[in-house]
Formats: C-alpha cells, sequence, structure tokens
C-alpha cells in the first residue's frame, strides 16, 4: 500500500494525474477518523491530506475562514474561539460512535457535510461552505465559489463536493463562513413525554417566533427518562426573555424547567455526536432524515418488527437509531419506513459484512442513478476517486 | 461592445410552422403564443436594452405538459429558454430568434402548507410574495425578499438563486429551498429533495438552485417557511460620507451583532427615492443605512442600543427610529422602490459584485471614480451587511455611445471587486450580461468543469444556451 501525502495542491495535481493515467483507484483520506462510515473500500493507493494542514485566511470581522483540508477541526474551532467566533453547523464527531481516534480534518467535514443539532436554525456544512479548491479527476486544480457571503457567479460546485465523500475530487481549499458565538446558550426540558407529544411540543416551540437553535428528545429507552430539549442562545437578556416565552408557550406540555448552562452544553453534545447510542458497540447505528411531524411514526413503525433505540434531534426530522439485527432484511424494514413517510436512511456503524452487504445511502431512484453516475463521470473520468464508497457504482 | 447572441439556426426557423403544430398537439391552444404581438411581452427581461423575438412562447399549466413540451423540443432540436415572471436583471429570461420561451407564470397555486413541518410545497411559478401572504395568518413568511417579490416567481429566484434585504440573518434561496420536482430535457420528471433536509447522494438541489435554467424545468417546490419575529423595526442612520457609512457596517458585524438587515443608499439614490415614495428619507446627509432589528419590544431595544452606540463612534448624524407599522412600512418602500424609482429618472444597469465587508468603502469610492471617468451617474443601493453591491448606472438607453460607456464602466467595477476578492454576482446571476466576463473570475478550466456539469443535464446545449459561459470555446458534444 502507498501512501501519497501532497504539502500543495500542484503535488496533490501530479499525483492525481498520475494516477488518472494509471486508472489506480486513490482513497482519499483526512485523518482517517471515519474509516469505519461508508462502504469498506480496499484501495492499493491513498491521497492524505495530512500534510497541507495550514489556515490560508481568516479575517474575523468578514466572518470567513479558508483552510487547507489536512487542517485539524480542534484547531480551526480553538482559532475562532479565541475570537468569539464559531462553524454556524455545529459538526458532529463521529469518533465516539465509530470508535475511532486521531484529529477530524476540515476537508473531511467539508467532504461528509457533517451537521449537528444547530443545522435547522444555521443550516448544514454546506451552507455555511462559501468556497472549494479541488483537483479533479483530470489532476487539474479548480476553483468554486470564494470568500464572499453571497455569490451566484456560474454553477455551484460547492454544494457537490460538499457531501460527496471524496468520490468526486481531492479538495485542496474549503472556505467557510463563520458567525458569533452566542453570548449566552440555554436549554429548556420537558420530562415525561412520549415520542409524539415531544414532536408535537418541538413543533410548537419551532414554530414560535423565539429562535430555537436545537430541538431534541431522548426517549424514556435511552436512560433517565424522557427528555425533550429546547435550546436558545443569543445576548443573555434576550435568552432570559424567550426562554420565559416558551415556558408559558409550553404549559401544556409540563413544567418546562432551566438546565445549568454546562448540563445542557453535555446534554447537547452527547446528541450532536449520538454518543447515548454508541453502547453496546455490536449494535448496527442509523441516521435516518424525514419530514419532523412524520418522525414519530417512523420510529413506532421500525419498533413494531425490529428491537431497536432512538432518539431525536432537528425537531423530529431526525432519527438516530441503534438495532441489534444488522441485516440486510433489518436495512430493507428500515429503508421501506423511512421512505413511505418521505426521507432516507443511512448506515452509520456496522460489522463490515453487513456494511459489504448492505448499501450505505439509500439508493436514488434511476433518474437521479442516471445523473449521479454523469456527474461522477465529469468530475472523475477515470473513476479513481473512492469508487464504492457512497454507492457501488460510484 | 454590446452583448452578442448566437446567429439563430436557420433551420428551426425555416421549420417554425412544424414545431408550432408540434407544439400546439402538446398544450390547450391559450397556452400557445403565436402571434407576433402577444410574443412581444416575452422578448426580453429587466434587462431592457437587450431583446430577441422567440419563436413561439408556451404557457403549460401542468408538470406533465412541460414534461411533453421538453421532450418534444428535445427530438426537435429545438432551444428552450425557462421563463418565470421575467424580472431578470441580467437578461436570464432573454429568448432568442430560435428558441422557444417555457413559462411557468401559470402554475401559481400554492399546493401545500404544513406548519408543523414548517413547509409549503409550490408550484414554481408563484410569487414570491404569494408564498408569504399565503402563510402570513399563522405569522409565517418565506425569508429570502428580493425587491421584485411582488412580480418574480420562486422558479426564478431558484434559478438565479435569489436574495433580499433580509437574507443577512435568513440566507438566500438556496438556503431555504428542500426540494424540487425538476423536468429534464427528455421529458423525464425526478422528485430532488423534499421535506426532509439533506438527500442522499450528490446534492442536485443546491447545484439547481442558481443554475439559471440551463439544467432542467423546475415546476414545483418544497419551501422553508418561519415563524415571524414578534416584531420588527427598521431604523435610518444617516451619516456625511458613504466612507462612514461603510466603517459602520464593519464595526456592527465585526462586533458580533447580525441584524435582519443592514441596507445601504447613497446620496443619489436617497435624492431619486425620497423623490418618488416619500418615505421620510433625511436628504441632508451624504449616505444612509436602514438597519432592521426584530423580536420582543426589549429585544429590539437592545439590540438597538449596541447599533447606536457603534454608530455613533462612526460619526452618525442622523438616528430615526421607526415607531409605527405605517412608518417601518414606508422605510422599507423606499427602499424597495429604488430600482424603480431610478428607473424614472434614467435608464439603468444594475451591477451586483459582492466584495469583503472590509473593502466595502474602499469599493464604492472606486465605483464612483470609475463611473464619473467615464462621464455618468451612479446611484449606490445595496446589501451591504453581505457586502453585495448594485451601483446602479445611469445613462439614456436611446444612445448608443453613452449605453458602451455604462456597459464598460459596469465591467470596470465587475473586475474591480474580483480584484479585491468578491466576485462578478452576488443575487442576479450571471444571464447574458456577466457571460462575457467569467473569465475574470475564472480560469478556463474551470470553467470547462462547470460546462462539464453542464453537460450531464444538457448535451446538446438546448437549454438557455446563451447564458453564463462565454459562447467561444465552449464544450459542445
Ligand atoms: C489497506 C486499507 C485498509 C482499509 N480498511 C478499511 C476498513 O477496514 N474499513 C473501512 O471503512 N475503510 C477501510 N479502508 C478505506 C480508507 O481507510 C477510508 O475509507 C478512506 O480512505 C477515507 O477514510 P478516512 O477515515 O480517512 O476519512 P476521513 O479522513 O475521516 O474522511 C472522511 C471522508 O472525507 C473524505 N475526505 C477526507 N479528506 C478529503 C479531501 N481532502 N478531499 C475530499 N474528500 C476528503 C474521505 O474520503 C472520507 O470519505 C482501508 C483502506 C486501505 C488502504
Ligand atoms: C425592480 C427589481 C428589483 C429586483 N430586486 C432583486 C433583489 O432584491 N434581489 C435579487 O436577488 N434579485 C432582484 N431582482 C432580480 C430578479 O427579480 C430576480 O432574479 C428574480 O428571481 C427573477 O425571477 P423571475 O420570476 O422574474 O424569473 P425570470 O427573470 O423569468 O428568470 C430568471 C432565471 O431563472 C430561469 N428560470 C425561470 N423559470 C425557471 C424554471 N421554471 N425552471 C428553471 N429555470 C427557470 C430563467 O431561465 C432565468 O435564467 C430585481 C429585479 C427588478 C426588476
Amino acid at each position: 500500500m502507498t501512501r501519497h501525502s501532497p504539502t500543495s495542491e500542484a503535488e496533490a495535481c501530479a499525483i492525481v494525474a498520475e494516477a488518472a493515467a494509471q486508472r489506480t483507484p486513490l482513497a482519499i483520506q483526512g485523518s482517517g477518523t471515519k474509516r469505519a462510515f461508508g462502504r469498506p473500500p480496499q484501495f492499493e493507493l491513498t491521497l492524505s491530506s495530512s500534510q497541507m494542514t495550514k489556515v490560508t485566511l481568516y479575517e474575523p470581522a468578514e466572518f470567513v475562514i479558508s483552510a487547507e483540508p489536512g487542517a485539524p477541526l480542534n484547531g480551526i474551532v480553538r482559532l475562532l474561539a479565541e475570537h468569539r467566533q464559531e462553524l454556524a453547523f455545529e459538526p458532529l464527531d463521529y469518533r465516539p460512535l465509530l470508535g475511532s481516534d486521531g484529529e477530524p480534518t476540515i476537508g473531511a467535514v467539508a467532504a461528509m457535510n457533517l451537521s449537528g443539532p444547530r443545522r435547522i436554525a444555521g443550516g448544514s456544512a454546506r451552507d455555511s461552505a462559501l468556497g472549494v479548491r479541488f483537483v479533479n479527476g483530470r489532476g487539474e486544480a479548480i476553483k468554486s465559489g470564494g470568500r464572499v457571503m453571497k455569490n451566484v457567479t456560474g454553477l455551484d460546485l460547492v454544494k457537490l463536493m460538499v457531501g460527496a465523500h471524496g468520490t468526486l475530487g481531492f479538495l485542496t481549499e474549503v472556505t467557510f463562513k463563520v458567525v458569533p458565538s452566542p453570548q449566552r446558550v440555554a436549554t429548556l426540558w420537558l420530562v415525561g413525554l412520549s415520542d409524539q407529544t415531544a414532536i408535537a411540543a418541538l413543533s410548537a416551540a419551532l414554530g414560535s417566533p423565539y429562535d430555537i437553535s436545537g430541538a431534541a428528545h431522548l426517549p424514556a429507552k435511552i436512560g433517565d427518562g424522557a427528555r425533550t430539549l429546547i435550546r436558545v442562545e443569543g445576548f443573555p437578556d434576550s435568552v432570559e426573555y424567550r426562554l420565559g416565552e416558551l415556558r408559558s408557550l409550553l404549559k401544556a406540555f409540563g413544567t418546562a424547567v432551566v438546565l445549568a448552562d454546562d448540563t445542557g452544553r453535555d446534554l447537547w453534545g452527547a446528541i450532536r455526536d449520538a454518543t447515548v447510542l454508541a453502547e453496546p458497540r455490536d449494535k448496527a447505528i442509523w441516521r435516518i432524515s424525514t419530514a419532523p411531524a412524520k418522525g414519530a411514526d417512523v420510529a413506532a413503525r421500525i419498533a413494531r418488527t425490529i428491537d431497536a433505540r432512538w432518539f431525536f434531534d432537528w425537531g423530529g426530522g431526525l432519527i438516530w437509531l441503534a438495532c441489534s439485527t444488522a441485516s440486510a432484511a433489518s436495512a430493507a424494514t428500515i429503508r421501506a419506513a423511512t421512505r413511505e413517510a418521505g426521507g432516507h436512511a443511512t448506515l452509520v456503524r456496522a460489522p463490515e459484512d453487513v456494511r459489504a452487504a448492505v448499501d450505505v445511502f439509500d439508493p436514488p431512484v434511476e433518474a437521479i442513478a442516471r445523473l449521479q453516475t454523469g456527474l461522477k463521470a465529469s468530475l472523475d473520468p477515470a473513476g479513481i476517486f473512492n469508487p464504492g464508497r457512497m454507492f457501488p457504482e460510484l | 461592445m454590446p452583448i452578442a447572441f448566437p446567429i439563430p439556426d436557420a433551420a428551426v426557423l425555416g421549420r417554425r410552422g412544424e414545431i408550432l403544430t408540434g407544439l400546439g398537439q402538446l398544450v390547450a391552444p391559450e397556452a400557445l403564443i403565436v402571434s407576433e404581438d402577444e410574443r412581444r411581452a416575452f422578448e426580453t427581461d429587466a434587462l431592457t436594452a437587450y431583446r430577441r423575438m422567440p419563436l413561439a412562447v408556451v404557457l403549460p399549466s401542468t408538470t406533465s405538459e412541460v414534461s411533453a413540451v421538453l421532450k418534444f423540443c428535445a427530438q426537435n432540436q429545438v432551444k428552450v429558454v425557462p421563463r418565470g415572471a421575467g424580472t431578470s436583471l441580467a437578461g436570464g429570461a432573454i429568448p432568442q430568434e430560435d428558441a422557444i420561451v417555457l413559462g411557468v407564470s401559470k402554475m401559481n397555486r400554492i399546493l401545500d402548507v404544513n406548519f408543523g413541518n414548517r413547509t409549503a410545497r409550490v408550484q414554481a411559478g408563484v410569487t414570491n410574495l404569494a408564498v408569504s401572504q399565503a402563510v402570513a395568518h399563522e405569522g409565517f413568511f418565506y425569508a429570502p425578499d428580493p425587491s421584485s417579490q411582488l412580480a418574480c416567481t420562486i422558479a426564478g429566484n431558484i434559478g438565479m438563486n435569489s436574495g433580499g434585504a433580509h437574507c443577512l440573518k435568513y440566507g438566500v434561496t438556496t438556503n431555504n429551498i428542500l426540494g424540487v420536482t425538476l423536468v429534464l430535457l427528455d421529458g423525464t420528471i425526478v422528485e430532488i429533495g423534499g421535506e426532509h433536509l439533506d438527500s442522499p447522494g450528490y446534492d442536485l438541489l443546491g447545484l439547481i438552485v442558481g443554475s439559471e435554467g440551463q439544467l432542467g424545468v423546475v415546476t414545483e417546490a418544497v419551501v422553508r417557511i418561519r415563524r415571524a419575529a414578534e416584531g420588527a423595526k427598521p431604523v435610518l442612520f444617516g451619516f456625511d460620507t458613504s466612507e462612514e457609512a461603510g466603517a459602520c457596517v464593519a464595526a456592527i458585524m465585526g462586533a458580533g451583532i447580525v441584524p435582519v438587515a443592514i441596507e445601504f443608499m447613497d446620496k443619489q439614490t436617497i435624492e431619486i427615492v425620497e423623490g418618488f415614495a416619500k418615505a421620510g428619507y433625511p436628504l441632508d446627509v451624504g449616505a444612509l443605512l436602514i438597519i432592521e432589528v426584530e423580536g420582543s419590544d426589549r429585544e429590539m431595544e437592545a439590540m438597538l442600543a449596541r447599533i447606536v452606540g457603534i454608530a455613533r463612534k462612526h460619526n452618525v448624524r442622523h438616528i430615526k427610529e421607526s415607531h409605527s407599522a405605517a412608518e417601518a412600512a414606508a422605510i422599507w418602500k423606499g427602499r424597495k422602490s429604488a430600482f424603480g424609482a431610478t428607473g424614472r429618472v434614467a435608464d439603468y444597469i444594475c451591477m451586483d459584485g459582492t466584495v469583503p465587508l472590509g473593502q466595502l468603502s474602499n469599493v464604492l469610492r472606486r465605483t464612483g471614480e470609475i463611473v464619473a471617468s467615464y462621464g455618468l451617474r451612479v446611484a449606490n443601493v445595496f446589501h451591504a451587511g453581505d457586502g453585495n453591491m448594485h451601483p446602479l448606472i445611469l445613462y439614456d438607453v436611446n444612445d448608443p455611445a453613452e449605453q458602451a460607456k455604462a456597459e464598460a464602466a459596469g465591467e470596470d467595477i465587475l473586475k474591480y471587486c474580483v480584484e479585491v476578492g468578491g466576485c462578478l454576482t452576488g443575487e442576479h446571476g450571471v444571464g447574458i450580461e456577466k457571460r462575457d466576463l467569467m473569465r475574470f473570475q475564472f480560469e478556463e478550466r474551470d470553467l470547462w468543469q462547470q460546462m462539464r456539469v453542464r453537460a450531464v443535464f444538457d448535451p446538446a446545449w438546448l437549454l438557455n444556451p446563451a447564458k453564463v459561459f462565454p459562447l467561444d470555446n465552449r464544450l459542445t458534444a
């Protein structure tokens, strides 16, 4: 196995051009923390971002940061915090679930479109991505987007590259919009609600004028009784006011209690990374996205035939689900329930034999599959980047 | 140099009768517009200096009609220019002689509103404002608010990834669309996204938003609706100079305050707008900011106090709060009618470059110098909070020499925007207007990569073919 770790975009171009000429598949790697995610590929050559780690631009007053792909996420988070700023999308960290170590890179965060609880208010990683540079499958350095807040110049390849899991190119620079860190983050919680009622409560909060930045429900099976969590953030006086208004708004659902700020922070961390489902490690983990109002239904349907534990984020629209029977059959059940409600299910964690047999992502309908195959060929004509990682045919 | 159009395909022109007959079999008679008089309403958009008469105009009422028309056009190699309301400022909806216009304006119904999911499914020809109006009774709204929102359609907003004053807080079109029904050129109907977030696979939705009608025709959309804040208050801040106003914007944002909107007007604009809308703008200032805060009364007060503190440090000369809904509406009416009011005093072209916030004052100054060097006047009115500049270059459309100067000045300004780290267009799109400037922002290989992506959807260049990419050195099948 050979590992290439270019130190510049130009070097990366040369490596890719050579691999393309030989039609040698390349595993695109950051720090390897998410090796257990996605379809398991086996490659001779690895193209790693480990030697491209610089922050290339940071203008706090302009709310923009650019970095090479191998820049560790924790370094970026620390740098932003020094200026009381942060990434709006609250990137989730897969290490607790996947049991991996090493430092996640900003390139992998972009490649996987990793977004946490604030997705419902601050958008996804993709929404925050202003620009990318990448090496396409011809070995050419391509740029799309830029560093300004609004940009509709040409086709938006940024959106394609963010979330492509390294199958369309090797990112060499990513630029994100950042936001001021809220001065206070506070959490309300309600206890003892059923899934259906909890999601109704979250929906009432999200449909209120009080700017909710997190809306999750941990059913009793997760432990510690059923807990419904609502997060608000901003200037302290405003947060205090909104907490009060929300408590009266939610009266019908019980007495909402304000959590101590650090207890709240820890809980949101656990929700973001789904650590509450990390153990036992032999369980398969699914991440299901559906319409919030359908969330409780989807989970209940799955539970009819599969022994599962789950919790909700995104106001009910995101279901994290752990089940013991990881098999093609259970995958079919989960996908059928999700599809009927509208949405999709991603297999995040499973034993390798299951990952080899079950599609990690919902297989697309034929017309979309054709477009995806076309897009892959347009960016990576020799099919060398992470083949098979997202879908068997890509 | 005036903007070039491709030479019409004589073979297609020669087959016009046959093409009209074919189309006539696919849609109701009133949906097919063939007479020259009626076609004239579609020969341009808001870039009125350019116009071309299309072969015909088709205004379908259903997705399946759109599908049938596209399939027919693909089979017969007829070009198609998708159209919403035709308010594009970039010439994005301007037809060409050998193309049909495919307009979605008849598909204007709200299909479903789900307050629990905070989504609405709409037909793409619905106007932007109609979406907000349809959900207002529950206190909800659709956030992206182009000044043209009374007329422009969700289809056009998706085509251009349009923005508006309130996008500073709520994001532009791409951040507020969850799904579309897209008809591909071969007639295939695809559902992309839906009421859930983040679809698996490549982000086709993100690619389609802002693709300027080159990838397919959007017939329906799932949009995100939001609950409006308890209250909102626009406040006017007057400064002696544009530089002070620009620096104040940077300072407010730099302090971690993100108001809902920060809009900028220079002296020229204030005079034009006040003369038209009587919005109560002060006339003795050199530049004006409209800053909107929202929330409860107490929250707004606190936020305003912070902003006023910063503005005072930047020598603000005049502060006027709105004290009633009517005053607030007047302030916004002035801003939203700025283009229209300008159009009454002169012809104009509107530039749309976006620059890093720290460059605002500098680019404003340079814009003034550039336009003056061509002997023309400029009015600046724009979304300052996100650096999205809109210099309106005033000229006389009947004077070809002046038009050439206005276009040259616009070009110089946009080049400067790119030079300081910005881009050619922040929300209006490339269309024909900025098509030939694309090489200032992109390398040839970047454009080729975009064209290869385009070719996945439209290898024969039939969909809105004269737009976005320079006419020379194109990737062809
Ligand atoms: C000998 C060998 C054995 C392997 N065994 C396994 C195995 O047992 N299980 C398994 O799952 N995989 C295995 N792999 C595959 C491989 O480790 C990863 O799947 C892949 O290389 C990237 O994963 P990562 O964990 O490094 O990703 P991370 O660095 O965590 O990145 C996550 C995702 O982002 C992408 N990414 C990261 N940086 C960039 C960038 N700059 N540009 C574009 N995309 C980027 C990655 O490709 C990946 O899709 C093996 C590979 C080899 C060579
Ligand atoms: C006075 C005035 C003020 C304006 N203010 C703003 C503003 O504040 N912010 C802003 O962003 N813009 C603004 N604009 C520009 C314009 O209104 C927007 O670009 C708007 O989104 C265009 O919508 P439309 O329905 O008129 O689309 P059109 O002009 O008809 O079309 C726009 C583009 O979308 C494509 N398109 C149309 N329908 C479809 C479809 N069904 N499927 C695929 N593609 C399609 C077209 O081919 C074209 O490329 C303003 C324009 C005017 C005249």
